[in-house]
């Protein structure tokens, strides 16, 4: 997994609550058994016109003064419903690194640190501040630093964030989950002695 | 010091905390689906990794399959492959699959429990998130990544952070033509959709206790549209009748000795919680969502919110957005709403009381010819036989509805069950998410009575009005 240390990106604004994983990457791009690729389907339904090729004018994030965004600006309860991984694989393929939002799905939230994306739980009155900022200067840019746990604004004022330590630890440092546990294996064996699991 | 029942199936399975880091949780119970194993395999293969405990993980094909001419091969190249590669895999690292004839096929969270697979004081995880459904037998159950199945699968454990717990509380007595599904509904209406966010909810009181299993299952199952990862019920007599004599249950121990166990994990009485939710079952109607979330909810009496009415600017926002992709007026009664199709099955509501609920509902009944569809999935084949064992499908085919083989459907529109643009569709699912059960379709979320009720009436109607024949 790519390590996350410090990102300086355009940020994109999605102006909506409760942004589910369906809308985040629909169904019926799920039947692939690939893990890439899925930037193309990123927000599908809300990206596309009807002919599922054309880019919807009114969807915000289409518009040119945002593309090559890498930090996403989105508001409560960002990743809700499905589990589907699906969703920050789609993200990180279009090149989102970090999503910052007042609140996140747990599901969601906890698999983006698979995938070496960051979610920031920002104040609500920050982000809509935010979204002000976003709007108001065309190529709006954020540096999120996760060493130093602050997002330096464009007039350089900074935004201080708080994430588990562990999480922060593991993201730093791209470390795979699987081969953190298995240093513990032998605990594993212990355990499964303990309870009689052949 | 008295424990709740989240507390004593933690207590139980924390295997490790390394000094800094996230809790290794041991897995008792893995539930493996097409959809989001394919990419866990694929990794196992690229690290030469193997399943550490085959025989802990179950597969079933549900997301995909088809729910009518099933013979026929998958017109869906990309569905079969998918379906193929779970074939495929589970062959590969020694997994039992129940595979598309199988008759121990049906949604995942159906089949789970009626083997005997879900168990008091286990836990149980799966690349879904509506695994919260295990709890209702007092299994520690969740949703979780694809990522995480990999993880579960080479290492049978999960790095856990310990949630915080919430009782919720739904006491007296729930009025007839009241159900689980209206019970879970207006839980979700009352705390929000992200209430539960960082929780375990425990549902008690005197409603819960009442609930069939069938019932609890319906309500665990939605604790995730509360955002809670998992909901539990501490088990009862009613758990352990459940149980009994099911396939799956350990051989080596009496029935009466697995019984004692289970009941140990039960919350004990003094135990509390970080959060506290209550309330009544008298003040319960059934629900009917309006909008675009599961939390945009109201009883069937109510009417469709009005904008200016909503104090704060965020939910206004959402409402306002909700309701220009429903295309409901503002003030429009809940009875007024108008359907063209009705879909009865899932995870949610796909098991034998919710069709029975459903059969009474549709019995002399006719569809209204305004509906242009009206299916009833069965859960799992298992539900399918029973049912068809009592005549039911005989009184849905009779009043107009169609009858199908189980599979998760019009539930997520994987297969060909789908809403084509501008449907409005009575739903026993769980998710009305814009674009859920098709791109630009509507979704209402109800019990299988009203869900059926509404295809007969052509719009929704208070069932506790019925007129059952």
């Amino acid at each position: 997994m790519q390590p996350f240390t410090q990102l300086t990106g355009i940020v994109a604004p999605l102006e909506a609550l409760n942004v589910d994983t369906d809308q985040i990457i629909p169904k019926q791009f799920l039947k692939r058994i690939e893990r890439t690729g899925y930037g193309p389907m990123l927000f599908f339904d809300w990206r596309y016109l009807a002919d599922e090729k054309t880019p919807n004018p009114d969807f915000e994030m289409n518009a040119p003064r945002y593309q090559g965004a890498s930090i996403l600006l989105s508001k409560d309860n960002f990743g809700c419903g499905s589990s589907r991984e699906h969703a920050p694989w789609a993200l990180e393929n279009y090149g989102i690194r970090c999503i910052l939002a007042p609140s996140f799905a747990d599901i969601f939230y906890y698999n983006c640190f698979n995938n070496g994306i960051l979610p920031v739980k920002v104040a609500s009155e920050t982000v809509d501040q935010l979204f002000a900022e976003v709007r108001a200067s065309e190529g709006y840019q954020l540096t999120v630093d996760l060493e130093a746990l602050r997002i330096v604004k464009p007039d350089g004022s900074t935004i201080a964030f708080e994430i588990h330590p562990f999480l922060r630890e593991r993201l730093l440092n791209g470390w795979d989950q699987i081969g953190l546990t298995l240093r513990h294996e032998d605990k594993i064996s212990a355990y499964e002695k303990a309870r009689a699991i052949a | 010091m008295a424990k709740t029942i989240y507390q004593k199936i933690w207590d139980a399975h924390e295997v490790y905390t390394p000094a800094g880091e996230d809790p290794i949780l041991y897995i008792d119970r893995h539930y493996a689906h097409e959809v989001t194993s394919a990419q866990a395999f694929e990794g196992l293969r690229l690290a030469g990794r193997k399943v550490r405990h085959p025989e802990l993980t179950f597969a079933v094909m549900d997301h995909n399959i088809p729910t009518k001419d099933r013979d026929k091969p998958i017109a869906d190249v990309l569905s079969r492959a998918q379906i193929e590669a779970l074939r495929n895999n589970c062959a590969e690292f020694g997994i039992e699959c129940f595979d598309m004839f199988d008759e121990r096929n049906g949604v995942v969270h159906v089949v789970g429990p009626e083997l005997g697979l879900t168990l008091p004081g286990m836990t149980i995880v799966c690349g879904d998130s509506h695994t919260a459904t295990h709890g209702a037998f007092g299994a520690l159950a969740h949703g979780i990544g694809t990522s995480e199945v990999e993880h579960v699968l080479a290492t049978q454990t999960l790095l856990q952070k310990p949630s915080k717990t919430m009782e919720v509380r739904v006491s007296g007595k729930l009025g007839a033509g009241v159900t689980a599904k209206d019970v879970v509904l207006a839980i979700i209406g009352k705390i929000g959709t992200a209430g539960g966010t960082g929780y375990v909810i425990e549902f008690t009181g005197e409603v819960i206790r009442a609930l069939t299993m069938e019932g609890r299952m319906t309500v665990c199952n939605m604790a995730i549209e509360a955002g809670a990862r998992a909901g539990l019920v501490s088990p009862d007599e009613k758990t352990f009748a459940y149980l009994r004599g099911r396939r799956y249950l350990p051989a080596n121990k009496s029935f009466d000795a697995l019984s004692a166990e289970w009941a140990q994990w039960a919350s004990d009485a003094a135990c509390s919680y970080d959060t506290v939710v209550e309330l009544r079952g008298e003040d319960i109607e059934p629900q009917v969502t309006w909008g675009t979330s599961p939390g945009m909810v109201t009883g069937v009496s109510g009417h469709v919110p009005v904008l200016a009415e909503i104090a704060d600017a965020n939910t206004r926002l959402a409402a306002k957005n909700a309701l220009a992709y429903v295309g409901l007026a503002e003030g429009l009664p809940i009875t007024d709403i108008k359907i063209n199709k009705m879909f009865i099955g899932s995870c949610t509501n796909g098991r034998l009381e919710d069709l029975r609920a459903a059969a009474k509902v549709a019995k002399g009944h006719q569809v209204d010819p305004s509906i242009e569809l009206a299916i009833v999935v069965p859960g799992s084949y298992a539900v399918k036989k029973e049912a068809e064992a009592e005549g039911l499908d005989t009184i849905f085919r009779e009043a107009g509805f169609e009858w199908r083989d189980p599979g998760c459907s019009m539930c997520l529109a994987m297969n060909d069950d789908r809403l084509n643009p501008g449907d409005r569709c009575a739903s026993t699912s769980n998710r009305n998410f814009e674009g859920r059960q098709g791109k630009d379709s509507r979704t209402h979320l109800v019990g299988p009575a009203m869900a059926a009720a509404a295809a007969i009436a052509g719009h929704f109607v208070d069932v506790r009005n019925w007129d059952y024949k």
